[in-house]
């Protein structure tokens, strides 16, 4: 349970990281929260010659909001997610409960997580629910990239070794409408990693109407997947059984899940469609009750 | 200063366990915790293969990395003949492997140098050239004639390990053959590992210059160890001291020796260094003693008014690459024979095959007395589907067929000799703590509504504390158990034991025992155990065996104090001997209460004024042979409810009552009995060590094998019945392993009957939702 030796360098600033980046290229490995690097070193599953630890650069860590959405810098931890208080973006912290467990998610980083591209992973899903997009840059540029074409296969990304993911940029939810958001696990235990996952978010107008709604699946496919079709299904409805039970069906075709020892291929994709059925009825149920609230 | 009352007369109340303040401030003293000047670090080489041949082994660049002592291969060993050590179960086992590796993480060579670290870097660096075999996965693939014979050392040509049967044959098939009412029921007991939360370790310290072998390690039964040693290694036994310091669980896998442990003692003996071994994760879960792994099948016979007549049980026992299990030598299956359980059968019928394959050696009695797991589960399990097929409520079938209070001692058509139970009384109890006739009324009604709610119970029966000398014994030592009490001036007691707790609270309850019959309090007595060179030779703490065999020699060790110190109180009162008695706490003069005279005074004058002639001092020690083992028993009751959409079971109640005769301390119960019953539900919901087909373990951590936390973990209600054993000192019958034994058949049967309705007899553990899931959609129950 110990890694291979290796170099270690703290840098303070994001040009001294473009700079080692650069020089060790492909023999470099970035470190934030060590929650997924570190278990592979020790296993000896990763052996870097060089880390670079970027827990120090300060312009990884900052958080804001403005009227047209939110940007976490790459160090948001897990943690920090779990308590956020954001009304805006309920599917935050109703995500980050579900990430391992106390320890890691006191570690564990958002840009970490999507670096990191696990399939199973439970951020992956949530953003791409939130159809959010992620700043990468090197010392030569920097550039912003749907999630969507961000993850490319199973632990793969467009992201190039030179390059760091510097932030993650979530778009508000439309005027006058109520955002609200589920994270639907089902784990073999608590802290396991996603047999399946489902987020769902949807933002309803004063009638009920969706208008917008985003699904991301976790490990049902060889990366995390927005379930494009069934989102477009509910926009401009009221969720009615009928539409919910649709979009639900929709959504498990989205998915493209294997058979291993957590459940067969069609276990897994009738898991979404419970998943998303129960997510959208329980949006639909928490609407009314802030409805009801308000009238 | 006086004596509370909530602490004289300790027995049988729930003094705080003493080890606590100690372990629950992170101040207890574990092997990893100790580090000795000079000390070097091993570790070892394992086998990506399941089964290979090992062409050679170069270790050339190992040797090269900076810190490296010396690399060790089978080869090395085989010139001191070492390369192969016997195990507890009487079979041999490789210690690091020649010719052939015959399952995957198989230890192949040893590398120990001044860090772990360049321990880790160098075990890297030995390349071993290996030409992978077909591996044999299946145990009933094993023992047909196209499976590649695995041992090759063994004379017989064959995987079949041996046949064991009890029982008469022909007699149970008769009566099979003329019981109206017949149920078949196949049912398997997957592997598990106890999974301790401290793997397994040891640092052997051999000091050149006194010849003597100091031997740290995480044992559950450090003299048998001792033993083991000083046979496979030719040392003097009085020159291995074997010191076993707190041991973080152990479940029955910290009784075998392992490779590891050989290894790291070759070393020192060779280094004159100290060498500290610590498993991995890994190679705790992948390598050390697993558990179960039973194929079973069950025949019962019964009346059309559900009384049964007959048992009949056939099994293979897949025991891996070795028979490395801890049985005692006449039990090779344990004491499956317990396997009738609480039940009047007339007649039974019991066989086991014990079968190699590629797959690491065992299997230990994961927190059970030697096979007693797999013997009430398979009873509780058959009961369910006999009740199923005689459409009669699982309680009123176990009524009927009880074996009565007034029917014990009870001779069990298998052989054993039941001491004493009331199983009625003690179902009543659970099924009124659940509100069973109210529970079954909610059944109904929510089963109307679309809801599956099941109900299961299991009323089992144990066989532990092994064990009477006439019939056990373990590579010929004798399982009796023993006790040393030393009386001090002062009136303070040490005592120690031949066993090792690892969690059981013996630091408590042994010291209410000695406290009791000494009129002390239970902080007069410290207890110590795991220390070969202090403690009276016992066998370990296993099979719920210490409190059956080292309490009674406790209690019989304290009451050979107490004979002497009635003879120094009598001297003190001067009386005759017979004219003082003991009245629970005190020596009193007969029809004189006043006068009267305390163990303190005695243990005084003990040292300074004995009666004339009379040895001088206040020591007792005792080897306690039990004349019979002993049979707690309990009814556990489980309520679940199945998500029908994810094939999630969710335990709604889950209620305990165990009864293990006398109870020393009601909270160390309590305590053994959640930790047994959240094992349990593991085993039954979690937890399986499986295989690919090559061979590849599955499950070799804790991401893929596991553990219940707090958060899975159901709700208990624990309840008592105390029916004591009549032939033990104090009537206590162990407890340790009830729970495990007892909770898997009622989390299935539980399951099965939320099925039942529509058609579903058995389900396979573990439960995983998936399986449940596939269940309900062949029977159109999923949404
Ligand atoms: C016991 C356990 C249970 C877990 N369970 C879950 C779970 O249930 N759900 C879940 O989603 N996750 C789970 N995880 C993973 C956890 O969420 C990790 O924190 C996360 O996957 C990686 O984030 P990190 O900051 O720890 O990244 P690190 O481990 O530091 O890095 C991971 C990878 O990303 C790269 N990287 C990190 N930051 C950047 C950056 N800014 N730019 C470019 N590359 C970068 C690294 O080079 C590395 O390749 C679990 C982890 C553990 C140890």
């Amino acid at each position: 349970m110990f890694p291979n030796p290796f170099d270690y360098y703290a840098p303070e600033t994001c040009d001294d990281v473009y700079a080692l980046l650069h020089e060790h290229g492909y023999d470099a490995k970035v470190i934030a929260g060590g929650q997924s690097l570190l278990p592979m070193m020790k296993l000896r599953l990763a052996a870097p010659e060089v880390l670079v630890d970027v827990n120090n650069v300060a312009d990884l860590r900052t958080m804001a909001v403005s009227d047209t959405g939110l940007r976490l810098g790459a160090l948001t931890r897990h943690a920090e997610m779990e308590r956020a208080q954001w009304p805006d973006y309920p599917l935050l912290s109703a995500t980050a409960g579900h990430i391992a467990d106390p320890i890691v998610r006191n570690r564990g980083t958002m840009g970490g997580s999507l670096a990191h591209a696990d399939p199973a992973a439970d951020w992956g899903a949530a953003l791409l629910a939130l159809d959010a997009r992620v700043t990468l840059a090197d010392a030569a540029r920097s550039r912003e990239v749907r999630l969507d074409d961000f993850f490319v296969d199973t632990f793969t990304t467009v992201l190039e070794p030179t390059e760091l993911l510097t932030a993650i940029v979530i778009p508000a939810p439309p005027r006058e409408s109520r955002p609200f958001g589920q994270y639907l696990k089902l784990e073999r235990k608590v802290g396991d990693f996603a047999v399946v996952g489902v987020a769902v978010t949807a933002s309803l107008d004063d009638a009920g109407r969706v208008v917008t709604a985003g699904i991301g699946l976790a490990s049902v496919g060889p990366r995390p997947l927005k379930a494009q079709a069934a989102e477009a299904l509910l926009v401009g409805q009221t969720l009615s059984p009928a539409v919910i039970r649709e979009a639900a069906e929709a959504a498990s075709q989205a998915a493209d899940p294997v058979s291993d020892r957590r459940g067969s291929a069609e276990y897994k994709r009738t898991m979404v469609r419970v998943f998303v059925e129960r997510g959208l009825a329980k949006i639909q149920a928490d609407w009314e009750l802030v409805n009801r609230a308000s009238a | 200063m006086a004596v509370e009352a909530t602490e004289a007369q300790p027995l049988g109340k729930a003094v705080k366990r003493k080890e606590d303040p100690r372990l629950i401030r992170g101040q207890g003293r574990y092997l990893d915790d100790i580090v000795l000047p000079n000390m070097l670090y091993m570790a070892l080489v394992r086998s990506p293969y399941a089964h290979a041949r090992i062409r050679g082994i170069d270790v050339e660049e190992a040797l090269k990395v900076p810190g490296v002592q010396a690399v060790l291969t089978g080869e090395d060993l085989a010139q001191m003949n070492l390369h192969w050590m016997p195990t507890l179960a009487g079979d041999k086992q490789m210690v690091l492997a020649t010719g052939k590796v015959l399952f995957q993480y198989q230890e192949v060579a040893a590398v120990v140098a001044d860090s772990r670290a360049a321990a880790e870097d160098a075990a890297q660096k030995v390349q071993v050239d290996y030409e992978p075999l077909p591996a044999v996965v299946d145990p009933f693939f094993a023992l047909t004639p196209d499976a590649p014979i695995l041992r090759e050392d063994r004379e017989e040509k064959s995987n079949h390990i041996w046949h064991w049967e009890v029982g008469d044959k022909e007699a149970t098939d008769a009566a099979l053959a003329g019981s109206p009412v017949r149920i078949k029921e196949v049912i398997r007991m997957p592997r598990v590992h106890p999974a301790p939360i401290e793997p397994c370790g040891c640092i052997a310290d051999y000091q050149k210059a006194t010849g003597k072998l100091t031997w740290y390690v995480t044992s559950q039964a450090p003299h048998a160890h001792r033993t083991v040693l000083a046979m496979v290694s030719g040392l003097p036994e009085h020159m291995i001291h074997v010191i076993s310091p707190d041991v973080g669980g152990g479940f029955g896998n910290k009784v075998p020796v392992y490779p590891g442990y050989v290894c790291a003692v070759v070393l020192s003996l060779k280094l004159g260094r100290p060498v500290k071994w610590v498993e991995t994760r890994t190679e705790n879960i992948a390598t050390t003693n697993f558990a179960r792994d039973y194929h079973m099948t069950a025949e019962i016979g019964a009346t059309e008014d559900g009384r049964v007549t007959a048992l009949k049980v056939s099994t293979i026992a897949d025991h891996g690459a070795f028979d490395a299990a801890a049985d005692p030598t006449r039990f090779p299956a344990g004491l499956f024979s317990i396997v009738t359980g609480s039940y009047r059968f007339p007649v039974a019928f019991a066989e086991v095959d014990g079968v190699y394959t590629n797959k690491a050696p065992g299997g230990v009695a994961y927190r059970c007395s030697f096979r007693v797991t797999e013997a009430s589960f398979l009873i509780e399990r058959a009961m369910q589907t006999l009740a199923l097929k005689l459409n009669m409520d699982p309680a009123e079938l176990r009524r009927r067929n009880f074996i009565q209070p007034d029917e014990f001692p009870y001779q069990s058509a298998l052989g054993w000799t039941y001491d004493s139970g009331n199983y009625e009384s003690t179902l009543n109890k659970a099924l009124a703590l659940v509100d069973y006739d109210r529970l079954r009324q909610e059944q109904k009604e929510r089963r109307e509504r679309g809801e599956l709610v099941g109900i299961g119970l299991s009323t089992f029966t144990e066989i532990v504390g092994a064990g009477p000398s006439h019939t056990f014994d373990i590579l010929g030592i004798k399982m009796f158990d023993s006790c040393e009490i030393r009386v001090h001036p002062t009136g303070k007691v040490i005592a120690r034991l031949g066993t090792r707790h690892q969690g059981q609270g013996h630091e408590t309850t042994f010291a209410q025992i000695i406290a009791h019959e000494l009129g002390l309090t239970a902080s007069d007595v410290l207890i110590e155990e795991g220390d070969t060179d202090t403690a009276p030779y016992g066998l370990g703490t296993y099979a719920s065996r210490s409190t059956p065999t080292a309490g009674g020699a406790a209690a019989l060790a304290a009451r050979r104090i107490r004979q002497k110190a009635q003879q120094i109180a009598a001297h003190l009162l001067e009386m005759a001997p017979e004219d003082v008695e003991w009245d629970g706490s005190q020596f009193v003069a007969k029809g004189l209460p006043s006068r009267r005279v305390s163990m303190a005074e005695v243990a005084l004058a003990a040292y300074t004024n004995v009666p004339p002639g009379m040895e001088p001092g206040l020591e007792a020690t005792y080897y306690y042979d039990p004349p019979n083992l002993t049979f707690p028993n309990g009814a556990y009751v489980a309520v679940v409810s199945i998500d029908r959409g994810t094939g999630q079971v969710r335990v709604e109640r889950f209620v305990a009552v165990d009864d293990c005769g006398t109870v020393i301390n009601p909270m160390v119960v309590e305590g053994q009995v959640h930790g047994g019953l959240t094992e349990g539900f593991g085993i039954a919901f979690m937890q399986e060590i499986a295989f690919d087909e090559d061979g590849n373990c599955l499950a070799p951590n804790f991401m893929e094998y596991l553990v219940p936390t707090a958060l899975e973990t159901p709700r208990w209600e624990t309840d008592r019945t105390e029916t004591p054993s009549p032939h033990h000192p104090i009537g206590a019958k162990g407890v340790g392993e009830s729970p495990n034994v007892g909770s898997p058949a009622a989390f299935v049967n539980a399951v099965v009957d939320a099925l039942s309705p529509y058609g579903v007899t058995n389900v396979d553990i573990p439960m995983f939702p998936w399986k449940i899931w596939e269940i309900l959609k062949t029977h159109g129950l999923a949404l």
